[in-house]
């Protein structure tokens, strides 16, 4: 079957500092890891092109500064791209490179089509609001201005999520992380974003806590829909959620293809290196 | 008022600097324009933006009120004016009919402006975003990005908590369909009498130093969602035991004696008139 993916990436490349003519041409391996030696340019994300299926979830691993979390702020526009295109399949939005947009446009879709969970509540999640409105907060800026429609949806996804029916007016700040990290996928989910981004969700949770919110993570998939891009540098998280996993490395795409076969068959030097010391 | 001195206290760059913030304040309704505050002989947080104001445009014919908190009398109120007075020489009054330039701190007067005053409010805290975001550089962004999503989550979580809107003063407004802005500090009760003002609405935040305004006949809307009408305090069935006003913005008083909770009108001047206004007719009423 021919399916179009949801979102297509293509050349994204977001670099801090202005390069120069020693590292102008990126295909000339002259990088030391990812970083310029002679202008000090740093090459965050090179030339990374992706495709996202509607329904799938797509893993990305790779080791600490391997860009994957940049990736992730570039597609959610956490943070412009030097370049590169990306392409959303909406009604509205189809054959429009979404970096080209304005910086309404580009909240507007921040607020319709994604969602995004971060490895640190803190950025996902205004701490000192109660956990109603945080999850309000998203459906607020997508235009909802009904209190008893916004109450009642913030509810039923904090209940999804397991959080305790009498701690939803509390803050998320007395929570425990794992707590808020749920908080953060029912803020995510609630206005039923076709896109979800996940950066490091279970990093630093407990294993059994790590287990729920794997678990829902799966159901969210199994039962809304919604394709999901899972950056990780846990192999087992990856092994259990994705689909197809995309291995990064100083910016760069080194290795992509069905999970199993990437992890079972690894065909990179790093790779290798990755799933064997998992082993 | 000693003649080699500037009129109005500031020199004329200053004059200058102050009007040319304020109109372009008037000519983005609800869009804090920054200008350089300058150092005044009152402290900043005690009304240096209104006063600023007042002195940029105060000219010789002008008559003065100020108002703080309603009252005419109050320390701050007496020494602003007693300022403005000996820098400039102009007229002050306490009736609200009789000023050009109302300054007022917290208050709009209960008798309606017209088109020929201007009422120059004193802000504290000119950015209704801020209690969701600390920093500057965000806020001015959100405003040029049409963000408000911060001020209706404000009163969303006053309604979960408390289950009506709990802003008791300085409630986020729409002016013209486009900035969100900080009333400044007036009751509920006196946002309504900026909607279609016919009076031009100056505020000045000196400490936080910006400027913005309301011009005449602009929309301004209060912040509601669908199912929270927006309303105003209600003091039904109340009335001011001085002059016996109804449908006005009362005081609530505590009778250190009796225990008693009693009102009165905040707006003083509003009060002795209406005490003098009845007050004549009895005269005029037993000479008849």
């Amino acid at each position: 079957m021919h399916e179009e993916p949801i979102l297509k990436v293509r050349n994204l490349r977001k670099q801090f500092g202005s390069g120069c003519s020693h590292c102008a041409n990126l295909d000339s391996n002259r990088l030391e890891k990812n970083y310029c030696t002679v202008c000090g340019t740093v090459y965050a994300v090179r030339d990374v092109s992706l495709d996202l299926y509607p329904g799938e979830i797509l893993g990305i691993v790779g080791e600490s500064g391997s860009g994957k979390s940049t990736l992730m702020q570039c597609l959610y526009f956490d943070t412009d791209v030097a370049s590169g295109e990306a392409y959303i399949q909406t009604p509205a939005l189809t054959g429009t490179n979404v970096f080209e947009l304005s910086s309404q446009q580009k909240r507007s879709i921040r607020n319709h089509d994604y969602g995004m969970v971060y490895q640190n509540p803190v950025h996902g999640l205004k701490m000192n609001f109660s956990s109603v409105g945080n999850i309000a907060e998203k459906l607020i800026a997508a235009g909802n201005r009904n209190v008893g429609e916004m109450e009642a949806t913030s509810k039923r996804l904090l209940g999804n999520v397991h959080i305790p029916l009498h701690r939803m007016k509390e803050e998320p700040r007395n929570f425990s992380g794992g707590m808020q990290q749920r908080v953060q996928i029912a803020k995510a989910l609630s206005n039923n974003p076709p896109i979800l981004f996940l950066d490091e969700v279970t990093t630093g949770l407990d294993l059994s806590v790590q287990a729920n919110v794997l678990d829902l993570i799966k159901k969210i998939q199994r039962e809304l829909g919604i394709s999901m891009i899972v950056v990780s540098h846990d192999l087992a998280v990856i092994r259990m959620l994705a689909d197809r996993t995309i291995v990064m490395l100083n910016g760069e795409i080194i290795e992509q293809g069905l999970t199993d076969q990437v992890l079972e068959d690894p065909q990179h030097a790093y790779t290798q290196q990755l799933v064997y010391s998992l082993l | 008022m000693r003649a080699n001195t500037h009129f109005a206290f500031f020199d004329e760059g200053s004059k200058k600097e102050i009007r040319r913030a304020t109109l372009k304040a008037v000519a983005i309704p609800g869009y804090q324009v920054p200008f350089a505050s300058r150092e005044m002989p009152i402290a900043r947080g005690w009304g240096t933006g209104g006063l600023q104001l007042t002195l940029s445009l105060i000219g010789k014919t002008d008559v003065l009120k100020v108002i703080d908190q309603g009252a005419d009398e109050s320390v701050n109120a007496v020494s602003i004016k007693k300022l403005v007075q000996e820098t400039t020489g102009v007229q002050v009054t306490d009736q609200t009919e009789e000023a050009d330039l109302i300054q007022s701190r917290h208050r709009i007067p209960e008798i309606p402006l017209t088109k020929d005053q201007i009422l120059v409010l004193q802000v504290p805290m000119p950015e209704p975003l801020r209690p969701v975001e600390a920093r500057e550089y965000a806020t001015k962004r959100m405003h040029s990005e049409d963000d408000y999503s911060g001020a209706w989550l404000m009163l969303f979580e006053q309604i979960v908590k408390y289950g009506k809107t709990a802003t008791a003063a300085d409630h986020p407004v729409y002016v013209n369909g486009r900035y969100v802005m900080a009333p400044s500090p007036i009751p509920r009760f006196d946002n309504p009498k900026m909607h279609q003002s016919e009076a031009l609405i100056l505020l000045g935040a000196g400490r936080e130093k910006k400027i913005y305004a309301v011009p005449p006949y602009t929309a301004v809307e209060s912040l509601a969602f669908e199912d929270y009408p927006f309303a105003v305090e209600s003091f039904e069935g109340q009335e001011c035991r001085l002059c016996g006003s109804a449908h006005i913005f009362l005081d609530e008083l505590i009778d250190q004696k009796t225990g008693e909770t009693v009102y009165q009108c905040n707006d003083t001047s509003y009060c002795m008139e209406q005490l003098n206004s009845t007050e004549k007719a009895g005269v005029e009423n037993s000479y008849a």
